[in-house]
């Protein structure tokens, strides 16, 4: 017998013990619980990091484009218009008015981290007999790359951008038949033409990005795409990724761009996240109330079949908050019992999940993230929830009459 | 006269109250006891010898009519200051020696000064260890109840209702389950306390050779004190 231990915690540890079965089984259902709950918040963190891991690493958190050209009706005098149907205008290529100050405006916002501005748009991509369309990225590297990690993706050459170079997405470049150190010939739709040697061979994660994306030196684009001087989009990181919106709606407001955050841009994302943690709170909420009836379940027998230790207990002195606490903590503990029990059977689960269930390519389909705080909330949560069981059962044995509960 | 350790004036209780089914079951026990006496409370069966024993025991508390232990009147404590006297005063000890199966030996005798502390300690853990010893159990206060005979558990229900050094130990037929040579040994045994330490005993039998061999005996018959 533990010297230090309460009085209490003693007996509560002692009955349980002494009801094997009953102990052995709701611990069991609250495990199975709370595994499938530690199981299904694991693996939707690991989804949604590796989400998060991918967006972010390969797309600005902020594109900042010219403002969408809207076209408005042609008006001879009030009242009155020439042509009633409104046609958008194309979207040509088209550069942020004035970007240098723009730019310099973005580097002075203590939110934003990176800022870079970029020139894009197609061309046609030609070796031999072969030729492809492609998109083109103008960047300018040291600033770029701080927004996306294009030395991450690189699986051939290097990250170097000089003016006679390109790099190429892995797909292309075997459609082209071309391999690192060959010559390409791009060729905008104006007629303008450069020819470039592949410098770096990029592994987007993505078949059709890889089949498309070119990045090329700012000033190589800007020339080939005739907008000698101009860039289409500046990209932008910030500080804390969730404030992304809210920057870009302030950049907006104050600047004539149109700012997109990654926010807006994967909003469908975000509705899958919030569909699924909806479903899963749900599922935790249900899960709780099982294993708390579980728990009360097993308690209010529990009392009835130790009505006369109470008695007993009663008779030699202990007092009602002593049976009181007695019961209560057994609730508690069976929660905590349970909770890591089950934080082991749900984190056994993923490890085996994740090591048996691969992607087409053999990668994982999901990063293994083990919070700490899953395990802590979980654990206190089931706590709690047990405490919370325990309360009518503990509550029936504090009020139970000695001289009835002695004689059984 | 002695020091008085308890003393019942008028003492009445019913059951059922206010029910159809509502029945008187003692009607106005006059009682006192003296420290150091041993009192056998004969009766028929359902005559209220254990209903009198409860409400002596402070687990129960009469319908009217009072109840004095050392002098104090009971009517006027709550319910935490009546389990306080009830767990500093009084001993139990029941026909069915109500171990509780969860603890070994010992550790019952240690319970009442456990609920009493409210943590265990090295002073209690050796004090359990003498009862145990002084009820002739040292060598097997470490089993568990379950595993000992009637007249051992007895005995150790005996060496429990002793933990707190009480004035006063209530034995509701304490050999009624006990063959006739395991009776003898524990009523012998409680007869020895009761000569070595002064402590008072109300023990309730069917069994007339032990009544005769306590100091006093009172017969109950239908809720009321017969004769002595
Ligand atoms: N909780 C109760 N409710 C109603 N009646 C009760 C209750 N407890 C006891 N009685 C009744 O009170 C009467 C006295 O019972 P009690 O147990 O005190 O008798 P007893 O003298 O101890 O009998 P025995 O020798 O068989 O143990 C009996 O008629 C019994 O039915
Ligand atoms: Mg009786």
């Amino acid at each position: 017998m533990n010297r230090w231990l309460p009085f209490e915690w003693i007996a509560a540890v002692r009955f349980l013990r002494e009801g094997r079965a009953q102990t052995l089984f709701i611990i069991s259902g609250i495990a199975i619980g709370v595994g499938v709950i530690v199981f299904m918040s694991a693996l939707l963190t690991g989804l949604q990091a590796n989400f998060l891991k991918r967006v972010l690493t390969s797309q600005a958190q902020i594109q900042l484009l010219p403002p969408d050209q809207v076209a408005r009706p042609l008006r001879n005098g009030p009242g009155e218009f020439e042509s009633a149907t409104i046609q958008r205008p194309s979207q040509r290529t088209i550069s942020i008015d004035q970007w240098p100050k723009i730019r310099d405006r973005m580097l002075a916002i203590p939110e934003i981290t990176a800022v870079s501005p970029t020139m894009s748009g197609s061309a046609l991509a030609v070796r031999g007999d072969a030729s492809r369309a492609i998109s083109i990225s103008g960047i300018e590297p040291a600033s770029y790359f701080r927004i996306v990690r294009v030395p991450d993706y690189i699986v051939a050459g290097e990250a170097r951008l000089t003016s006679d170079d390109i790099i190429v997405g892995t797909e292309l470049a075997k459609d082209l038949g071309a391999s690192l150190g060959d010559k390409l010939r791009v060729q905008a739709a104006s007629g303008t033409a450069v020819v470039l040697k592949i410098t770096g061979v990029i592994d987007l994660g993505n078949k059709a990005a890889n089949e498309r994306s070119s990045y090329v030196a700012l000033r190589t684009a800007q020339s080939l795409l005739g907008t000698i001087g101009g860039v289409t989009t500046i990209d932008l990181t910030v500080r804390d990724i969730y404030a992304a919106e809210t920057v870009a709606r302030r950049i907006q407001a104050s600047n004539a761009v149109q700012a997109d955050s990654w926010i807006r841009t994967n909003a469908q994302f975000f509705t899958a996240i919030n569909a699924q943690q909806t479903s899963n709170n749900l599922i935790r909420v249900f899960v709780a109330l099982s294993v708390a009836f579980g728990i009360a379940a097993v308690l209010v027998v529990s009392v009835i079949q130790r009505s006369k230790d109470i008695g007993i207990l009663r008779a030699m002195g202990g007092s009602r908050g002593q049976v009181l606490r007695i019961f209560l903590i057994q609730g508690g503990l069976l929660g905590f019992v349970g909770a890591l029990l089950g934080s082991a059977v749900g984190v056994g689960g993923l490890v085996y999940w994740h090591s048996t269930v691969k992607q087409a390519d053999g990668s994982e389909m999901f990063p293994l993230v083990f919070e700490r705080s899953l395990f802590v909330i979980t654990a206190v949560l089931a706590t709690i929830t047990g405490l919370l069981a325990a309360m009518f059962p503990a509550l029936r044995a504090a009020r139970l009459d000695p001289v009835e509960a002695i004689r059984g | 006269m002695g020091e008085e350790v308890l003393r019942l004036e008028g003492v009445r209780k019913s059951y059922n109250i206010g029910q159809p089914s509502e029945t008187e079951v003692l009607h106005g026990i006059d009682l006192r006891l003296e420290r150091g006496q041993f009192l056998a409370l004969t009766g028929p069966s359902g005559s209220g010898k254990s209903t009198l024993l409860n409400i002596i025991g402070l687990l129960d508390r009469p319908t009217s009519g009072r109840l004095f232990i050392k002098g104090q009147d009971t009517g006027m404590l709550g319910d935490a200051a009546i389990t306080r006297l009830r767990g500093h005063t009084i001993g139990f000890v029941f026909q069915d020696h109500h171990l509780i199966s969860a603890f070994t030996a010992q550790e019952n005798v240690m319970m009442p000064m456990l609920v009493d502390r409210g943590f265990p300690g090295a002073d209690i853990a050796a004090r359990a260890g003498d009862l145990m010893e002084r009820v002739g159990l040292a060598r097997v206060a470490g089993n568990l109840a379950a595993n000992m005979s009637g007249g051992q558990q007895q005995r150790v229900a005996i060496a429990r209702a002793l933990a707190m050094n009480p004035d006063l130990v209530l034995a509701d037929e304490p050999t009624g389950n006990l063959d006739t040579k395991s009776a003898n040994s524990v009523f012998e045994l409680m007869r020895q306390v009761n000569r070595d330490s002064g402590t008072s005993f109300l023990m309730v039998t069917h069994n007339l050779d032990l009544a005769r061999r306590c100091d006093r005996i009172v017969d109950v018959v239908d809720g009321r004190i017969a004769g002595e």
